[in-house]
């Protein structure tokens, strides 16, 4: 026997009690856990998007086409590396509600724009270029839907219709690509634009928008008031933009997800604050009797002190722990839903020991009075109570 | 003070305020207690035998004089080397037990070796050894509340006696038990007294606890009469 096994068994001498303030630091810390992984994934898709990446979109919205042409002249303007344009396909895999983020795109130039975020092995590449039914996926698409390399499969597309009035187009997956890093978002598929122009009902020689990679950053002002003067007064006009902020304003369309998660927290963890403070101070006022015995016996105060504060910071570590491998569980599981808005969850470490930071806070907060209140406590006051 | 004295008082005075009252429990005490003696302390209630017990226990310090135990000064030490003293010199027993009740009865008698440096393997003999004197060698692995109050007072004296010190303190040792069970008590601490040389100090009401002990003294209003007793 030790103080830790004195602390454990204070602890959890009322089990009734000691599992309902365990749960409810469990559910503040799955609670933020989870939220704050969303959150940190959610800003590191702006993060992670290069600075010297632009878009290009109709300036009506970005569900506006622009006409193909747009690109042999975007193209030609000094300062830009690579141009790739890119089309919303709005597909599906075999049901409606199994949506696949799919883009029709210029197989030539994705790479180019995109390549130092998805990787994928040449040779896999060279097969996807030859094959004009090709389509690469990501790699979590791939987990998702058991798809292999040399898999044909259909994908409907609940925006477009095939000239034979077919929903379905059949691909070959001559490629799995993965991200450059595991916050990189591999739910994507691609294949080539021209076997969507050619197939397709309406709509056609437009792109939905064009991905952009200059040479420097440094030039992006320059380059988006080119190209946007280009088309200025035109029935297309555009609305040239970085990456990051076309992926910011994308994602505060969902709407001030930082307040809400914030408030949620704050609110989870004050609540929390009240009843695993108000509960170890009650228990520790029933146990006046036995402090005052055990000071009695030859404990030095300063002992109890850290034996009340220990019960305290286990009880916050132990049901923050819990709270942590669960919300884990949660984020990967989130991770693996293709149709989820942010790239892959996951609990980074920086999260993780802002987490146990807070757990030490929280064992402090609701265990400093009770331990002071222990570490005072006079052994005739204490011995009188039973 | 004599070599075979344990405890010495010397002109001990005790008052304390309460509300605006301001109470004088002893003024000009002096009393000596020798090694081997089983002491019983009676008197009736606010005479300021508990208050008596608990200086003696290191538990409360005097107002005025001195205490001198075992050729050292108690008074004047420090809350912290206060709690050092008990744990060396004193073991405790109480009226209502006080054991720890989400801990067994081994657990219970292991508490006072926490204070202490000895290894687990000579922890776990003592508990043995102790558990044994007091008879409950089978019950180790008991909790409190699966024991009669007869039993939680036995590990209550091997959680006293386990570390082995000089003086033992009862309050009421035998306050909440019936007859059989108190007499059990007492010749147990009759025993410890005789056989092993635990000074003994008891608290008590019940005169027929007191024929235990060696003498009695009876306290009120802060002053004793001694009367010897036979054992």
């Amino acid at each position: 026997m030790n103080d830790l096994y004195l602390v454990y068994k204070n602890l959890t001498r009322k089990p009734l009690r000691f599992f309902l303030t365990l749960f409810s630091i469990f559910i503040a810390f799955m609670i933020y856990g989870t939220l704050t992984a969303f959150e940190t994934a959610r800003n590191s898709s702006v993060e992670l998007s290069a600075d010297d990446r632009l878009m290009t979109l109709n300036k009506i919205n970005f569900t506006q086409p622009l006409p193909i042409s747009y690109v042999r002249k975007v193209e030609g303007i000094k300062g830009i590396k690579a141009v790739v344009h890119m089309n919303w396909f709005g597909g599906y895999y075999q049901d409606p509600s199994n949506q696949v983020q799919t883009f029709a795109v210029d197989q030539t130039k994705l790479f180019d724009v995109y390549g130092e975020d998805m990787l994928l092995p040449d040779d896999q590449f060279q097969a996807w270029l030859k094959n004009r039914q090709g389509l690469i996926v990501g790699r979590a698409i791939a987990k998702k839907n058991g798809w292999k390399l040399g898999d044909r499969i259909p994908l409907n597309s609940n925006i477009f219709t095939q000239k034979n009035g077919s929903t379905a187009w059949e691909f070959d997956i001559e490629g799995i690509y993965t991200g450059s890093s595991p916050q990189i978002d591999t739910n994507g598929v691609y294949f080539h634009y021209d076997y969507f122009n050619k197939t397709k009902s309406f709509g056609g020689d437009y792109i939905g928008w064009m991905g952009i990679r200059t040479e420097d950053p440094a030039l992006n002002e320059r380059i988006i008031k080119a190209i946007d003067d280009m088309f200025v007064n035109s029935p297309w006009e555009t609305e040239t933009m970085p990456e990051k902020v076309f992926i910011k304003g994308f994602l505060e369309q969902l709407g001030n997800i930082s307040l809400m998660i914030n408030s949620v927290v704050s609110a989870a963890f004050f609540i929390i604050l009240v009843i695993v403070g108000f509960s170890m101070a009650l228990a520790i006022q029933e146990r006046t009797n036995e402090i005052g015995v055990m000071k009695t016996l030859g404990f030095q105060s300063l002992r109890i002190f850290k034996m009340v504060l220990g019960e305290s910071m286990l009880l916050a570590f132990l049901g923050g722990i819990l709270g942590l491998l669960v919300a884990n569980v949660i984020a990967d599981f989130l991770a693996q839903a293709p149709q989820f808005p942010v790239p892959d969850i996951i609990l980074k470490w920086s999260i993780i020991f802002n987490a146990l930071g807070l757990m030490a806070l929280l064992g402090l907060v609701t265990g400093i009075v009770p331990a002071v209140n222990a570490l005072r406590l006079n052994i005739i006051t204490a011995l009188s109570k039973r | 003070m004599t070599d075979d004295s344990l405890y010495d008082l010397k002109n001990v005075s005790k008052s304390f305020v309460k509300g605006k009252e301001h109470i004088r429990v002893f003024d000009g005490l002096n009393m000596s207690i020798k090694r081997g003696d089983f002491l019983a302390i009676m008197g009736p209630s606010g005479s300021g035998k508990t208050t008596l017990l608990n200086m003696l226990g290191g538990v409360d310090q005097p107002s005025g004089g001195e205490v001198w135990f075992d050729g050292a000064r108690v008074d004047t030490l420090s809350e912290s080397q206060l709690a050092r003293w008990r744990a060396n010199n004193v073991g405790f027993i109480f009226q209502f037990y006080n054991l720890m009740p989400m801990l067994n009865a081994a657990r219970n008698v292991e508490l006072p070796l926490l204070l202490t440096h000895l290894s687990k393997k000579q922890r776990k003999k003592s508990i043995e050894t102790a558990l044994e004197l007091v008879g409950l060698s089978d019950r180790a692995k008991h909790m409190p509340s699966e024991m009669s109050g007869g039993q939680q007072q036995r590990v209550a004296i091997a959680r006293a006696i386990v570390s082995d010190p000089k003086l033992l303190l009862c309050d009421e040792p035998t306050g909440d038990l019936d007859r059989q069970t108190a007499d059990e008590i007492l010749e147990m601490l009759q025993l410890l007294n005789r056989e092993f040389g635990k000074t003994i100090i008891m608290v008590t009401h019940d005169p027929e606890a007191a024929k235990y002990a060696k003498r009695t003294l009876h306290l009120d209003k802060g002053e004793f009469v001694e009367r010897e007793l036979v054992a």
